[in-house]
């Protein structure tokens, strides 16, 4: 592995988005037969690199050699011609269309379904995917999306393969599933970079380190003459101690009490099933499960916004009075104290309002409560730049439109708005979602605090690293259906991902 | 009797046709992602257009060669709405700029172009009525076949219409198998469902969105042609055109974007369009008749719902509809 050429070299490569600099003369080599993990905080230029190879971006200064030859990628297509596939966060995919239709999209020549069906089949064969190339894309789960995607790359003739956060959005076995795939692929001898932030992948799955830190290369090393720490510690820039703490919940009582709760959709699809649980104070919930069983539909039921078939949401005062939460006002709702921030996957479909900047965001919370016909503009401009101090939000000023700033910074202001509010109860989705490392313990820290402060946090969360460190109880869904409620003191990841795929989990694994 | 359904029938497909052209231009355009309100104005520009070919060559004097008398308008036609296109995609595809606004803005501009060089052409030929005909040339467009009329009601109802007709039939036949079968049309697809993935995939999206605006405005300009020049016998009037550029951008819609829909649901229109002026009772009240032109866009609305409520992707508006594509945007 010592004296192999690399396969691509990108030379003092800078790109800028206005006045910001993504990327600032950046060094990177990449080898064949090895899977390269690419390293950096949120906005660090990752992705911003990562697409002037897939030709997405044009860089603005630096050369990029393959096989030694400096080249031009000045479209997706001139990629392809290279060999490059890129696999996007956001899947690249038309939903109306067949697989096959997405995968020969954009290639030139007569088009022939047919015989592409047959090369897709072909190549499924060889790697071990399972795509059924007439169905649908929105037909699809996450990962058969994500299948079509390393397909399409593929068919493609891709021998440089880059995958942007690949697994944020799989289980813990379509991970499995997925780093399989790749590690065959690594040895059939393609390049392959993937970008991510979880640390135990990068150990698991990569041969070399690579990390950026604001846009500057850092270095880069092979895998296993690393470590988390030091790998975090590069990125960062500086000492960053990696463990969530978890405190001994202090005095719980029950906050919000759910009793056979069945939720089904606008298509009459079953989403919640018979769903009872307790929610304390001073205690975290985690809420697991395969994305899409439900959790988006359980929080919404307890925020009012769901319309509900059966069963009942109890809000517990402090004095023990009982008050029934489902049939009340959103907006009541949150006056008693709940608060939900659910980060969806585009961060801002909900909750926050792209094109207005951070205090008018702020203000959508507060904005009944000016006097007369005049809106209150100061306290929320107040509260805006708090958040954006204590939170350390990157952003040129709080008069910025949201849709501006990186995902991570997005989920800052999002998170740090519906804690000030003082809840009582937290509903928290994916708060983590696509955060970096240093941003990801920030929040992890924040729900901590209202942990503290005797707050109830329902937490639902995609990382079950992280839940089995974070929560005091964790519930996992599936299907809809509460397949167990286990401590999250000593769960086993294993247990918990048996729990998500099938209720009760199973016994009979060896 | 069957002649007289003949006759109907026949009128329903005169009516239809340049609806016919105007949804099967609009559904290429709005297959590219771009919403073009400014239909009626492109058809109405190609109207004039036409005119204003027709008209010169009718002035130059000496005897009319056919084969120019219907070329010279129909270059002058296809032009104007090319010039209207090529606006719409420079302003909305370039600059970037509100679609809905765009379109809007062009229609107003289209309507006005056209009543402006219409009044213009009227003044000039000195006409003692508000309106110019170019019969002559008029006459050329509406060369039948030979033989349509010695068969009876068959001849009527199928082989009674000039060439345009025919060509607004076999276009739309043309447009649903390039969308649906060819790479272009699949490209074409996917630019405006997710012009990024299209991107990504190195489909030249804004190269797409330009050709598919600027030859769906031609083949929508053809439907203003063929109204003034066969429709009307080349008679222009102002504001003569109404509002079959919206009832043809309605049509898009009640098609579920498929052009081979459209040749049946142009006919429909037509058909429900002739019914409401000529042969529904109106107990002597002409505002009764303005009732009964919403008759089109009441069946668009019943559409709407219908597909709305069945929510079939496959029937549903392009997902980037009316929405700029910038590959930086982030």
């Amino acid at each position: 592995m010592s004296e192999k050429t690399p396969v691509i070299k990108m030379r003092d490569i800078s790109k800028a988005f206005g006045s910001k600099i993504a990327n600032d003369k950046v060094w990177l080599d990449i080898y064949r037969g090895e899977i390269l993990a690419l390293l950096g905080e949120n906005g660090s230029g990752k992705t911003t690199l990562m697409n002037m190879l897939s030709g997405i971006y044009f860089p603005d200064e630096g050369e990029i050699y393959i096989d030694d030859k400096p080249v031009t990628i000045g479209s997706p297509k001139d990629a392809f011609g290279f060999g490059i596939g890129m696999i996007h966060q956001h899947f690249k995919l038309v939903d109306v269309l067949s697989a096959t239709e997405n995968i020969v999209l954009g290639l030139p020549g007569k088009l022939d379904l047919k015989g592409a069906r047959e090369a897709i089949k072909k190549i499924c064969d060889t790697y071990g995917f399972d795509v059924n190339p007439d169905k649908k894309i929105y037909e699809m789960s996450v990962s058969e999306k994500q299948t079509v995607e390393i397909v399409k790359a593929l068919y493609r003739g891709a021998e440089i393969l880059i995958l942007d956060e690949p697994t944020a959005v799989l289980t813990p076995q379509e991970t499995d599933k997925l780093f399989n795939v790749l590690r065959a692929m690594r040895d059939d001898g393609k390049a392959i970079v993937i970008i991510t932030h979880k640390m135990h992948e990068v150990e698991a799955l990569s041969d070399r380190v690579a990390v950026l830190r604001h846009g500057h290369f850092v270095g880069d090393m092979l895998t296993k003459d690393t470590n988390a720490q030091e790998m975090t510690n590069m990125m960062v820039g500086r000492p960053v101690v990696l463990n969530i703490d978890r405190p001994e919940p202090k005095d719980p009582k029950p906050r919000i009490e759910v009793k056979n709760l069945t939720v089904r959709d606008m298509d009459g699809i079953i989403k919640l099933d018979n769903v009872s649980f307790t929610a304390n104070t001073g205690e975290i919930l985690g809420i697991a499960g395969i994305s899409g069983c439900g959790q988006k539909e359980l929080l919404e039921a307890i925020a009012g916004l769901q319309p509900v078939e059966s069963g009942t949401v109890t809000y517990i005062e402090d004095d023990g009075k009982r008050e029934e939460l489902l049939g009340k006002d959103p907006l009541e709702i949150q006056n008693m104290g709940v608060a939900l921030s659910f980060v969806p996957e585009d961060r801002l479909g909900m909750g926050l309002v792209g094109n207005m900047d951070l205090s008018d965001n702020m203000m959508l919370r507060s904005f009944r409560r000016g006097k007369g016909v005049f809106a209150d503009r100061k306290s929320p401009h107040k509260l805006a730049e708090k958040v954006v101090h204590d939170l350390e939000v990157v952003t040129p000023s709080v008069s910025t439109p949201v849709r501006l700033l990186s995902g991570g910074n997005v989920q800052k202001v999002l998170v740090g708005r519906e804690i000030a509010e003082a809840p009582t109860v937290l509903l928290t989705a994916y708060a983590v979602r696509g955060l970096d490392i240093n941003a990801s313990y920030m929040i992890y820290d924040l729900i901590n605090k209202q942990k503290a402060a005797g707050v109830a946090v329902i937490y639902v969360g995609e990382d079950l690293d992280v839940l089995l460190e974070l929560s005091d109880r964790i519930l996992v869904l599936c299907g809809g259906k509460v397949s167990g409620i286990v401590p999250g003191r000593g769960a086993k990841k294993r247990d918990v991902g048996m729990m998500m795929t099938r209720l009760g989990g199973s016994k009979d694994e060896k | 009797m069957m002649s007289q359904i003949a006759f109907y029938f026949s009128r329903a497909i005169q009516q239809g046709i340049p609806l016919l052209f105007g949804s099967t231009g609009e559904t290429l355009t709005e297959k590219s992602g771009n919403l073009n309100l400014g239909i009626p104005g492109v058809m109405y520009v190609g109207a004039i257009s036409g005119v204003i070919g027709a008209f010169f060559y009718e002035q130059s004097g000496g005897t009319l060669n056919p084969a120019l008398g219907i070329l010279i308008p129909l270059l002058c036609s296809l032009l104007g709405s090319l010039i209207m296109g090529l606006i719409y995609s420079f302003l909305t595809v370039t600059l970037r700029a509100n679609q809905n606004v765009t379109g809007l803005a062009l229609t107003t501009f289209g309507v006005g172009i056209g009543n402006f060089f219409g009044g213009s052409l009227i003044k000039i030929s000195g006409a003692d009525v508000p309106s110019l005909a170019l019969s002559q040339t008029s006459a050329f467009f509406r060369t039948k076949l030979p033989f349509a009329d010695s068969l009876g009601w068959f001849g009527e109802m199928f082989l009674s219409y000039s060439f345009l007709a025919y060509a607004a039939i076999i276009i739309a036949f043309i447009a649903a198998f390039v969308l649906n079968k060819t790479r272009l049309g699949l490209h074409l697809r996917a630019v405006g469902e997710n012009p990024k993935t299209a991107d990504a995939a190195g489909i030249n999206v804004s190269r797409y969105k330009y050709v598919a605006t600027c030859v769906g405005s031609m083949i929508a300009g053809l439907g203003g042609l063929y109204y003034v020049m066969d429709y009307a016998s080349g008679v222009w009037s102002n504001d003569g055109f109404g509002d079959r550029g919206w009832l043809a951008i309605a049509l898009v819609i009640f098609t579920i974007w498929k052009p081979d829909i459209g040749v049946l649901a142009s006919i429909l229109y037509g058909g429900v369009y002739i019914l409401a002026i000529n042969l529904l009772p109106t107990g002597g009240i002409a505002a009764v008749r303005e009732l009964y032109k919403a008759l089109p866009y009441l069946m668009t609305i019943i559409v709407l719902v219908i597909t709305s409520m069945r929510n079939k992707k496959e029937n549903q508006p392009p997902e980037s509809l009316g929405l700029a594509y910038f590959r930086e945007d982030r």
